[in-house]
């Protein structure tokens, strides 16, 4: 009776565990009968951090657009919250270590595709999609370089944000009789008639310091030019030449005319600053725009103004957002279907005019976007293209995280020795 | 023993088993307790210990490389200036911390316990911001104490400085390894949203304490001509201390791991001045992708726990025995 008893009692114990690890695969099978029609067609699960206002809504027409090419393909929206992506990229790191990849996912262009996923042997060529969609000439080459590593390509760009933008306050450049600066003295005499006068300068918010490193990024470019610049990634110009130097003197003196709370601001927070009135000027990725126009309904070339950051004219520091696609996933070729969808002319329309930023392809409909949209996608074909280093799209993200602690001290400490000394000894990790 | 056992479970045990003493009801413990203790031993300590082996690998990339790099990773914090600042406030941090709310919820337990009216209205508002998640508190506090919003307008109408928040001096600053070793301004902010988040915890506690001390003791006390205030200085506080021994455990485990707070709040802050090994191992190895380095911070901060729940775990123990 008792043995009885301790059977019964064990068994019931396994049962539970066992209905553990049941409840989720029965789960997963009930959803899958959801989609209703899919006919053992695996999920096409889309892995992205856009869930802000205008990205999500971009998203979601791209997946329209996509199920109504191919309804037979049940679509997942596995978006993560968090600024800048980095729960999602937590997320994603662990699945991809775990090889449970989502079937296609966003990275930025450059080397947080190649130096990363890439380069730990996580990405399939895409080198047969280009060719069959005829894309080769479609997307700008230096674009298409930026995804590619040994003359493979490994992802599709869905769009560009523009780095090198410095937005202005149209009232107080016109009350004060002031013209928006080109060159770095023209930007120096702006600031001190406009400090003489207590308006601060310029805005900066590097509550997260990847915004401090921004404006440093488009410093070392305007300072630099394009062609050192990029040497810069591949080691052929070290940091502790003479030129970064006077980036780095330069960016310091910049960091005399911001607003005092800095620190204790955000992106969206300092550009509220210049939206307001409070701040004249802002370094930033053309994102603000969206946040202008949609958050705190400002128009465009009334409100605010914007000009390349200071002599960036006919540069242009690219941000890129692209999907690749994974080893190990169950249905490559869907996966290829979206990717498709997501580098053609009309996928392209449907989610850049939403998300605020620029196609990546030169062919695009010009009349779908803002006035800033068109005069940035003609720059866009004719300018020089930089990785932003801020981004992600320059140097391994390793490296992006030193330089944005070496930047956080120097903000405070204006220790230009110490700061280029860690740039060089973060570099020299760079090069293996 | 036996008297556990009934009558007819005895006939059925073979008597092999009696001899090693293990009856039914021993099995069924085992049986029960068996899952949770193997669940512990693989998903507590078995990551601890394979937290503690890729803190001494090279995996400093998105490519796992497990590869032994000795103490490389730890010797790198050391000479970090982050991880110095980061060192630095967490000892700022749990002192003014623990120092507050020890203070603190004393004085108010010992208020609360003179028999007052609407007494449970007051312990409800002293113990409700328990009730939020640190994110919360974060968000909360960070408008209040931010320079241009909330507390600080108030202060400016008086002609006091408004910046303190995102001070980045350091209070007593003296030279110490690559950093300056004091009290940073900007961390008396965080200070100030913990102590009022947890400080009606310790409250809660000590009430219990006091109410626990028996009525005689006071009694004798006035007896023997003691003022109401000696006896708390002499008697009760003294008689509070294991209270306060739990008090400072607990808080100590809390401020030395702390993460959400600061996240929500300051972040890192300029110059590091509020940043904590907690968000410093989030941002290295998740944004950066060191593995190894953020594995090797995540081993320090255990080891600062265990400095203080190793010893009350021991001699808790003792207690009991």
């Amino acid at each position: 009776m008792k043995k009885k008893r301790l059977w019964l009692s064990f068994a019931l114990m396994f049962s539970l565990a066992l209905a553990g690890c049941n409840s989720n695969s029965a789960s997963n099978n009930s959803n899958k009968e959801d989609q209703g029609g899919s006919k053992g067609h695996e999920k096409l699960e889309i892995f992205s951090w856009w869930t802000g206002a205008g990205e999500e809504d971009g998203l979601k027409a791209l997946i329209k657009l996509f199920q109504e090419k191919y309804p037979d393909i049940p679509v997942e929206n596995a978006a993560v919250a968090g600024g800048a992506g980095t729960n999602a990229k937590a997320v994603l790191a662990s699945r991809m270590q775990g090889n449970d990849p989502p079937a296609t996912f966003q990275v930025h262009g450059g080397a947080e595709l190649n130096e990363g996923w890439v380069a730990a042997g996580k990405m399939e060529p895409l080198n047969d999609l280009y060719e069959k969609e005829g894309w080769m000439d479609k997307f700008p080459k230096s674009l298409i370089d930026m995804v590619s590593k040994d003359g493979k390509i490994y992802s599709v760009p869905v769009n560009i944000h523009r780095s090198n933008v410095l937005w202005y306050n149209k009232k107080i450049f016109a009350e004060n009789g002031l013209e928006p600066p080109k060159t770095f003295d023209e930007f120096f005499q702006v600031a001190e008639k406009l400090k003489a006068k207590g308006i601060t300068p310029l805005a900066l918010g590097d509550k997260e310091p990847w915004t401090a490193t921004h404006l440093f990024e488009n410093v070392l470019l305007g300072t630099l030019g394009a062609e050192d610049y990029k040497k810069l990634w591949t080691g052929e110009l070290s940091f502790d030449d003479p030129k970064v130097k006077e980036a780095v003197n330069t960016f310091k003196k910049m960091l005399d005319y911001i607003n005092e709370d800095h620190s204790s601001r955000n992106w969206q927070d300092a550009a509220q600053l210049v939206g307001k009135g409070e701040a004249a000027m802002y370094v930033m990725g053309d994102w603000v725009k969206g946040y202008f126009v949609n958050d705190l309904k400002l128009k465009v070339n009334e409100d605010f103004g914007y000009v390349p950051a200071p002599n960036t004219e006919g540069k242009f520091m690219v941000i890129t957002d692209t999907f690749g696609l994974p080893k190990g996933v169950k249905n490559p070729e869907d996966v290829k279907k979206f990717l498709s969808v997501l580098g053609s002319v009309e996928g392209q329309d449907t989610f850049n005019p939403l998300k605020g930023s620029i196609p990546a392809r030169i062919d695009a409909d010009l009349s779908k976007y803002d006035e800033y949209g068109k005069q940035t996608i003609q720059d866009f074909k004719s300018a020089e293209l930089t990785p932003s280093l801020a981004h992600g799209s320059a140097a391994s993200e390793g490296f992006v995280t030193k330089v944005n602690q070496a930047v956080n001290i120097f903000v405070t400490q204006k220790d230009t020795k110490t700061f280029i000394n860690t740039l060089v000894s973060a570099a020299s990790e760079l090069k293996k | 023993m036996k008297t556990v056992v009934s009558e007819r479970d005895v006939t059925v045990v073979p008597a092999v088993r009696k001899k090693r003493k293990w009856t039914a009801d021993h099995w069924l413990a085992a049986a029960f307790l068996t899952p949770s203790v193997v669940l512990i031993f693989i998903f507590v300590y078995g990551f601890i210990g394979w937290t503690g082996y890729v803190s001494l690998s090279n995996w400093n990339s998105l490519v796992p490389d497990l590869s032994f790099a000795g103490w490389k990773n730890y010797i790198y914090l050391f000479h970090d200036f982050r991880f110095q600042a980061d060192l630095r406030n967490t000892v700022v941090f749990t002192v003014l911390f623990i120092g507050v709310v020890v203070v603190l919820g004393q004085f108010l337990a010992i208020l609360l316990d003179q028999k007052l009216r609407g007494e449970s209205i007051f312990r409800n508002i002293f113990f409700f911001p328990m009730a939020l998640s640190f994110v919360v508190t974060g968000v909360i506090w960070q408008w209040l104490l931010n320079p241009s919003t909330g507390v600080n307008l108030f202060l400016k109408k008086f002609g006091l400085d408004s910046k303190w928040y995102t001070d980045t001096t350091i209070l007593g600053g003296f030279h110490i390894g690559k950093i300056e070793g004091g009290v940073p301004v900007a961390m008396i902010a965080v200070v100030i949203a913990a102590v009022w988040q947890m400080t009606g915890f310790a409250v809660a506690m000590y009430l219990a304490g006091l109410r626990a001390i028996p009525e005689e003791v006071r009694e004798a006390a006035r007896m023997d001509g003691a003022t109401e205030f000696q006896i708390y200085r002499k008697i009760i506080i003294p008689m509070l201390r294991p209270i306060t021994v739990s008090v400072i455990i607990i808080m100590a485990h809390i401020s030395l791991k702390i993460f959400d707070l600061i996240y929500a709040m300051t972040g890192p802050g300029a110059n590091f001045v509020t940043d904590v090994p907690g968000v410093y191992m989030f941002e290295t190895t998740f944004r950066g992708n060191y593995y190894a380095n953020g594995a090797a911070i995540a081993m320090i901060m255990l080891l600062s726990v265990a400095i203080f729940i190793v010893p009350y775990l021991i001699s808790s123990r003792k207690g009991e025995s």
